[in-house]
């Protein structure tokens, strides 16, 4: 077992050097590579875990479907329906039979067992390469409270994503985002968290008062956000766990919008509004001095960190119209990233450090797009009425962002796709949704 | 921060009424202000439209908002006239104080918007200010896309979201 697990781990080390085919196929190492544009989603075969113990029943029925729709959802992967199986894993221990799942086409096969014991629920799992004959890694366990059951099936088909995609996983998420009721001149918002497929929905503050463009810390425990409760717009950071609030203190009769964490979790960048002009400041958040880091009579605004925080991407419209432009962190000389044809806004550094994802707008259409900081391989994700405000996956492979319908009847919904522009699809969510900000991979 | 809520209100129930409401900041602030219309027969109704001195002379006969261009904060021909009426009436009634809300239409990102509306109720407020107005009786505010009048997505809705809304404040101690 050993030695297997040793060779695959050559193979997949081998087979990264060639630009490999989008899935692996006869023989070859379970592997995708998601930059190639996947055709043909990877068949997996994932019988319901076994339930150890006798009240473990109905999770190992909901954390196996969660998985399975973790991996679905990638659009990467494709579930071969349990009325197909040949035969069934009866026990996780058992020996698996291969040639019984290769006749169905399973390329990868999933096992697992659940046990709930008191208060602690235990998740194991084993990833299997069945044209390969060998197991995919180590079997792994988690360990949690029952009530976070929907945390270790993410953790389960992270770890299945990761194993064969090489990526980092990004189930095991939360999103932050604008809740959103009502008709478009009288909507009501209000700010909400949730795991990243849409599930357990909590709201952060009522709907009282108009509020904007929630953004995580980079631990993910903290929301900066932009509030009109005061009647003018402020920036307020809240604590997720408590769902405490307060404003941060920035100057008096200006308005501040568009907060930023830096990498460092204590630094933020924001807009302030003085005269009708709109720079881009920092600050630490608990006070002190406020630095101005653009001065120019044009706006600038939606500033965004390199992963290393040595630089910003922020939209400006000094050459007359919106485009981006990268500045050091501490400010000084911008230069100028964004060239085709149209408009560009919010930009958003990818956690890889890699592209930029940002808002196009041209010939009446809005887009989603990603750039690399250079300008270059510009790449537009969507179309339509008005798209905009991406995030990043923890992984910097998918995007979300809300899309907002036309005319009176218009409703904003957020949606997720692939930097290939595939998998397109909208997230569940109770209201209309706009302003995502993904979380990082929780701990 | 008193005076704050109540403009937030005001300025609420400007954006869904359209500003019938003339009795709230009129004298009395009677039934009968609500009218709009009111003063029948010559009679002056305090606080009614054709009251020279109520909010609601100032909005609807005076006109309490200026349009803009797409993406742009330049104070149009009919905005100066309109600003001209305003800064009359500030100038003879100098009880009140007014807050100059910035609105842009849904066709631009978020906070773009916001930076935009800033602009336009900036444009507003120096206008108001070069023809006498005290600027500390000036306060803006930007609303960006959030607070739209009209809701069809075309130029005919858009041209009137694109707008700044001079509201007034602080009549009360007439």
């Amino acid at each position: 077992m050993k030695l297997q697990v040793f060779i695959l781990a050559i193979l997949v080390t081998l087979t990264g050097l060639h630009a490999s085919s989008a899935v692996a196929q006869g023989n070859g190492p379970l592997r995708i590579e998601i930059t190639e544009g996947v055709i043909e989603p990877l068949p997996f075969a994932l019988p319901i875990f076994e339930a150890e113990t006798p009240n473990s029943q109905a999770y190992a029925q909901q954390i196996s479907q969660v998985i399975a729709e973790d991996l679905k959802g990638t659009g990467l992967f494709r579930e071969i329906a349990p009325s197909a199986f040949i035969s069934n894993v009866s026990s996780f221990a058992a020996p698996i039979q291969y040639a019984d799942w290769k006749a169905i086409n399973a390329q990868a096969l999933i096992t697992g067992a659940v046990a709930v014991q008191g208060n602690q629920l235990n998740v194991k799992f084993r990833l299997y390469d069945v044209f390969s004959g060998a197991e995919m890694g180590d079997g792994l366990q988690f360990t949690g409270t029952p009530e976070g059951w929907r945390r270790m099936a993410h953790k389960v088909a992270d770890a299945v994503y990761s194993r064969i995609t090489g990526e980092g996983g990004y189930f095991d998420s939360r999103v932050v985002y604008v809740s959103e009721a009502g008709p478009k001149d009288a909507r009501q918002k209000r700010l909400a968290i949730m795991d990243y497929d849409g599930a357990n929905v909590q709201y952060l503050t009522d709907s009282s008062a108009i509020v904007l463009a929630p953004r995580f810390s980079p631990d993910g425990r903290r929301v900066l956000y932009t509030s009109y409760e005061t009647g003018f717009p402020r920036i307020y950071v809240l604590d997720v766990g408590s769902v405490q609030r307060r404003a941060v203190e920035t100057q008096t009769g200006t308005m501040s919008f568009a907060p930023r964490f830096a990498p460092d979790g204590q630094t933020i960048v924001f807009s302030l509004s003085e005269g009708g002009n709109t720079d881009i400041y920092a600050m630490n958040i608990n006070g002190g001095s406020v630095a101005r880091l653009t001065s120019a009579p044009s706006i600038e605004t939606a500033p965004s960190f390199s992963p290393d925080g040595s630089q910003i991407v922020f939209e400006s419209d000094r050459s007359g119209s919106q485009q981006l432009y990268v500045m050091p962190s501490r400010g000084g000389e911008a230069r100028r990233i964004s060239f085709g044809p149209g408009r560009y806004g919010t930009p958003v550094w990818s956690p890889r450090g890699d592209l930029v994802a940002f808002t196009k707008q041209n010939a009446g259409r809005f887009h989603i797009g990603v750039m690399r900081l250079d300008g270059s391989e510009e790449r537009l994700l969507t179309a339509s009425f008005l798209d905009e405000g991406p995030t990043w996956a923890p992984n910097g492979r998918v995007i979300m962002f809300s899309r907002e319908t036309q005319g009176a009847q218009g409703r904003s919904t957020l949606y997720s796709v692939d930097i290939t522009g595939r998998n397109l699809r909208p997230v569940r969510t109770p209201e209309g949704g706009s302003d995502p900000s993904w979380s990082p991979l929780q701990k | 921060m008193k005076l704050t809520k109540h403009i937030f209100l005001l300025v609420a129930g400007l954006a869904l009424a359209a500003c019938t409401d003339a009795g709230r900041f009129g004298a009395n602030g009677s039934g009968a202000g609500g009218a709009g219309a009111g003063g029948a027969n010559g009679a002056i109704v305090p606080g009614s439209a054709n009251d020279p001195t109520s909010t609601a002379y100032f909005n609807q006969t005076v006109g309490d908002r200026v349009l803009f261009a797409v993406d742009e904060s330049t104070i149009s021909e009919t905005g100066r006239t309109t600003l001209e009426g305003q800064a009359q009436w500030l100038l003879a009634n100098t009880d009140f104080t007014a807050v100059i809300e910035g609105h842009a239409d849904e066709q631009g990102t978020r906070e773009y918007n916001v930076a935009l509306g800033a602009r336009r109720a900036n444009a507003v407020r120096e206008y108001l200010i070069s023809r006498g107005v005290a600027g500390n009786r000036l306060t803006t505010v930007s609303y960006g896309k959030e607070r739209p009048l009209e809701i069809c997505s075309n130029e005919a809705c858009y041209a009137k979201n694109r707008r700044a809304v001079t509201v007034l404040a602080g009549g009360l101690s007439s």
